[in-house]
């Protein structure tokens, strides 16, 4: 056994379970007499129900049952419950429409689910799906949030007025609105974050199960958070108490957020197992997951910039309209609000903010956490308006984000949204960035590239996040309806090996390692002997899952609070088998020793001693070795750093090559150096993709036009360049592992820097702004619609 | 998919008769466009002729044809030695066509059969005037393309074999569509001693097209400055989320003088 503590690179164990196709996903799990489930979608974006006619579906072939909402609402299931609160700008809270598990009434958008159809066999409920009759009364409809809140728009919800779930802000428009008065320059920008599909390699799937024996229902479902979910679904859906209410997600093949959410799949097999008493699954084909995966980003902002004449900030102005889809998912209101605008001051010190977001609903599906969620959008707005603030005053982009860095001598660093930075390095991450990428000698780069007949630009992006979304306190405040905190249970077996059972959830993340190494750090065991247990609420105490890039730096820090048990515990038997005082037993490498004496003993032998307690100080101490530790966050963790990219344009047919991708990231104290270098390569191609190729796009009448790969540009492997990522590290203060988080980095940081790097290349055909992805069509636009303001260097 | 009957085969008759007996029935080649097809529940067949044993896969060359069979695959035609030296752009082509997967399963013949308009092989049958032979007859490739989805077969026709001419040039140039990587606009250019030929695909409404302005210049002067200054109609091109059809109409130009550079 090489090093394999805090620092390693140890091989991820969960590879060859996966890579060799041993992994247990949902899809993978049949139980014994199971049905299934396939759902009839509405086809068209809006439309009154006017009626279903289920006889001839009920009557093919292997079918078992088919249900309308009509039927979910005679048993009285309650509709998809929101997990988030805001409130509008006068206090009052946001409009909370009803999201029925299937529609009633009316559709809301294309994939809206209608109707389900149980059968023995999958082929033969498809093919009853068909029989199904269903008459409607067409609607018009809107998808874009601009359109959604013109007068006289179509009402996506008949009483939420003008489309408008809340009109929220933050920060203090007085103030600004001074600032702005007094500016030697404002800048103004508007600009478009584009909607995504998430795509996870693993669609969607849930198996319902009822036990008659013990009256307990089980789901097991692709999910990143299985507490919430039984949560959310037992309390709020189908009024199932939790002790009879299990929730497993199993091995899990990406999520990226989209399997956040409490999704009306996941109640309509549960309660159909119920009702039938027998296993009912749906899985999600990938056309289906097109329409009904949470989208992501969405929005439409307008920014302006209050600068002196050197440059300096003096005040920011954003005013955003967001797409919430046609009904709220369970985390879409914090998006826009407490995890995007609470994020305007960047790495800057803009004394003055002031943001407000009109969320709006839409003929399209829900809309919600993305890899990023909310931070790539805040990013987006203010490393765009950067660049654009060089391109009007004629000042430098590298120097003026200078010119405005918090100094690394400033933390803890107040904002004037909210948050406050606990610690951080912009300048060492900028000049590691600066180096790798060799951003002086572009100059060089792009007379050779123009020599070839290409249009060379670069661009960076110099960002901070926010992770590990907490403390619970604050974020009940804000509107969660929910903790945010984790648990971990460390169990120390009898023979020294050790399960961690962990509330987080991994989805390809690399937990299983990752965790592993900690507790090898922590208690000395080989990463062997450590094994790691997520995604069961029938094994692990109530924990909240994975997203915002918190498993590490809040369920990690839940692990260590639980091992300083285990070690506080095994001190008190070894200072009894070794006869000594409990203040004199050291911990180290996996052995308790007595100091100053060279009396040992290894972790083993005190959990043997711990569960066989036949020497055992067993008046004072409880047996066996097995704690649990629930840690609740100080603050939020923010990982910060520079990203660099480097474009080529084929002016011919205006094609956009990565040619260099730089990323130098603050993520606070690394664990496993080539996990964090994979997340980071992860989330650039997904940055990359935002940039320059992935749009969900929506006709005019809200028909998903891109519904599929055929029109929906995945990237792939041959579009990036090598990646040259790099860590350097301030710790995070307020944790006990100094780890901020890594899982959303790259797709935070890194849209910005390839669109500056695309408008930089453009630089000699007068191009300000374009918005994301930079097609080759809509480059090549640009090129004829502006001919070069001087020939080419 | 829908549930149908399958067969597979062993001669060209029996597979003839297959099709022939039963109007919905269907010819399955390399199933990548079909099977996709069958899965989504766009195309309901009663019976599935599979035509994998039927004896038409392979190459054949002598010193003026090569003769493709209608089951021979993309990979087959890529790294064919025959092709690479005397139909160079016909082997770039092949080479060019989806991914690994798809260009072991795909076949010429299916391609072809299917004739939809952003697929590549059209550009090189009809720019090359190859001759498509079926099971009871054989039809010029200027004959054979009917507009997208369309072309000459009749109902149960199949096709067995694809032959060219050799010729003294050939070269493609595609641009792909962002998203599927089919054709946005793929342009074949082939000279031989009759002239050249210009043939557009995923480009047209209607389909391949021969570009008549482009064929003249480069009969004169072979050379990708020859055809600089002609431009394309717009009218008649394709129009989506992708490319306008100004944008493909100019695509076309850029295509067209870089397959002339690099033939
Ligand atoms: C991911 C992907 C990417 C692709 N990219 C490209 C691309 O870039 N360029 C491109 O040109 N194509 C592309 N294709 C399509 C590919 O080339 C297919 O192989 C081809 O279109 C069909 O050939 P097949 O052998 O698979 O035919 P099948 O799918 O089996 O059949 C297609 C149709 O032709 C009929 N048919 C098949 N053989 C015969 C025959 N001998 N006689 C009469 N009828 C017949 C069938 O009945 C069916 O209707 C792509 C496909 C995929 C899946």
């Amino acid at each position: 056994m090489g090093f394999e503590g805090i620092g390693a690179s140890v091989r991820r164990k969960e590879d060859h379970r996966f890579l060799s196709g041993n992994g247990n996903y949902t899809d993978d799990i049949n139980r014994p007499g199971q049905l299934y489930a396939v759902i009839r979608r509405a086809d068209r974006p809006h439309a009154r129900l006017l009626s279903i006619d289920t006889a001839a579906a009920a009557a093919a072939s292997g079918v078992i049952a088919v249900y309308t909402g009509a039927d979910m609402q005679a048993d009285g299931i309650g509709g998809v419950p929101c997990g988030w609160q805001i409130h509008n700008k006068d206090g009052s809270p946001m409009a909370e429409p009803p999201h029925p598990v299937l529609a009633t009434g009316k559709v809301r958008h294309v994939g809206d689910p209608v109707a389900v159809v149980i059968a023995s066999s999958k082929q033969e409920a498809k093919n009853a799906a068909e029989l199904l009759s269903i008459d409607y009364d067409d609607l018009p409809a809107i998808a874009s949030v601009r359109d959604a809140v013109a007068p006289g728009a179509p009402l996506v919800h008949d009483d939420v007025a003008n489309n408008v779930c809340f009109d929220w802000h933050i920060g203090d428009k007085a103030i600004v609105d001074a600032a702005f008065a007094q500016a030697a320059h404002v800048v103004e920008l508007d600009l478009t974050n584009n909607r995504l599909v998430p795509n996870a390699l693993e669609t969607r799937s849930a198996i319902g199960d009822f036990d008659r024996s013990s009256g307990e229902f089980t789901l097991y479902t692709t999910s990143q958070n299985p507490h919430v979910i039984r949560l959310l679904m037992g309390a709020f859906v189908l009024h199932i108490p939790e002790h009879k209410l299990r929730v497993v997600a199993p091995d899990v093949g990406g999520g990226f957020g989209s399997k956040i959410f409490h999704y009306a799949e996941e109640a309509i097999v549960t309660w159909a197992a119920g009702k039938l008493h027998r296993p009912v699954k749906w899985t999600c084909d990938r056309s289906e997951a097109f329409m009904s995966d949470a989208h992501g980003r969405d929005c439409y902002s307008k920014a302006a910039m209050a600068v002196d004449a050197q440059g300096k900030f003096l005040a920011l102005r954003v005013s955003t309209l967001s797409n919430m889809g046609a009904y709220l998912s369970t985390f879409a209101p914090a998006v826009p609000t407490y995890l995007s605008a609470t994020l305007l001051a960047g790495v800057y010190t803009t004394p003055a903010i002031y943001a407000e977001v009109k969320a709006v609903f839409t003929h399209t599906v829900p809309v919600d956490a993305y890899r990023g969620a909310g931070r790539p959008e805040a990013t987006y707005i203010l490393e765009r308006l950067v660049d654009v603030i060089a391109h009007d005053t004629g000042l430098d982009r590298l120097a003026i984000r200078r010119l405005n860095f918090i100094p690394k001598d400033a933390f803890p660093y107040q904002t004037p949204v909210a948050l406050n930075y606990d610690s951080g390095d912009y300048e060492a991450t900028l000049k590691a960035a600066l180096a790798a990428a060799n951003w002086d000698g572009f100059p060089a780069r792009r007379r050779a590239a123009a020599a070839r007949g290409k249009l060379r630009g670069i661009g960076m992006s110099t960002y901070v996040e926010a992770c590990g979304i907490a403390p619970s306190k604050l974020v009940g405040q804000l509107g969660a309806r929910a903790g945010l905190y984790e648990v971990a249970n460390i169990r120390v077996h009898p023979t020294g090996s050790v399960t961690v059972f962990t509330g987080t959830h991994s989805h390809g993340q690399g937990h299983e390692t990752t965790f592993a190494q900690l507790v090898s750090d922590q208690l000395g065991v080989p990463v062997d002997m450590v094994d790691v247990v997520h995604g069961d609420t029938s094994k692990i105490p109530f924990g909240m899952g994975t997203y915002g890039s918190r498993s590490l730096a809040v369920g990690g820090s839940a692990m260590v609070k639980a091992m300083d048990k285990v070690i506080a515990k095994g001190k008190k038997i070894a200072a009894h088998l070794m006869e000594a005082s409990v203040e004199d037993i050291e911990f180290k490498d996996g052995r308790f020793s007595v100091a100053g004496t060279d009396k040992s003993k290894a972790l083993a032998e005190i959990s043997l001693a711990a569960y066989v307690p036949h020497n055992y100080p067993i008046e004072e101490l409880e047996p066996g070795l097995d704690e649990t530790a629930f840690y609740d966050p100080k603050n939020f963790t923010f990982p910060g750093g520079c990203h660099i990219c480097e474009v080529e344009i084929d002016r011919d047919t205006g094609t956009v090559s990565v040619v260099n991708m730089v990323a130098a990231d603050d993520v606070g104290r690394v664990i496993n150096p080539m996990i964090v270098e994979g997340q980071v390569q992860g989330g650039l191609a997904q940055g990359i993709g935002q940039a320059l190729m992935e749009n969900a796009v929506y006709d005019s009448e809200a028909q998903l036009v891109t519904g599929s790969f055929m029109d929906y540009q995945m990237p792939r492997a041959h579009d990036f360049p090598p990646m040259i990522t790099s860590t350097e590290t301030t710790l995070c203060t307020h944790n006990p592992l100094g780890s901020k988080g890594v899982g959303e980095t790259g797709a935070i940081g890194c849209p910005p820097s390839v669109i500056n790097a695309v408008v930089d290349a453009l630089r000699d055909y007068n191009v300000r702004h374009l918005d994301m992805p930079a097609t080759p069509q809509k480059i090549w636009s640009l090129i004829q619609a502006n001919q070069p303001r001087m020939a080419a260097e | 998919m829908y549930d149908f009957t399958y067969t597979k085969p062993s001669s060209i008759p029996a597979a003839v008769q297959a099709l022939g007996a039963d109007i919905e029935a269907k010819a399955l080649a390399g199933g990548q466009t079909f099977i996709p097809v069958l899965k989504q529940r766009l195309n309901k067949p009663s019976a599935i002729v599979d035509l994998a044993d039927l004896g038409l896969r392979g190459i054949a060359a002598d010193d003026k044809t090569i003769t493709i069979g209608a089951m021979t695959t993309h990979h087959q035609i890529e790294t064919s030695e025959d092709i690479k030296r005397m139909l160079p752009g016909l082997a770039k082509m092949a080479s060019w066509i989806g991914d690994t997967q798809v260009r072991h399963r795909g076949t010429m013949g299916g391609s072809l059969a299917n004739n939809d308009p952003s697929a590549c092989y059209p550009a090189a049958v009809l720019a090359l005037n190859a001759t498509i032979h079926t099971d009871h007859r054989s039809i010029a490739a200027d004959d054979f393309f009917q507009g997208m989805f369309t072309t000459a077969l009749e109902p149960g026709e199949l096709i067995t074999a694809i032959e060219f001419p050799i010729a003294e040039k050939t070269s493609y140039e595609k641009f792909r569509n962002p998203a599927s990587r089919y054709a946005m606009v793929g342009v074949f250019v082939a000279k031989t001693a009759a002239g050249v030929r210009v043939a557009v695909t995923g480009a047209g409404q209607g389909g391949v097209f021969r570009h008549t302005a482009m064929e003249q210049a480069l009969s004169a002067n072979f050379s990708a400055d020859a055809i600089t200054g002609i431009t394309t109609p717009s009218d008649g091109l394709n129009g989506d989320i992708h490319a306008s059809p100004e944008y493909r109409a100019h695509l076309i130009g850029v295509m067209a003088r870089r397959a002339v550079a690099a033939a």
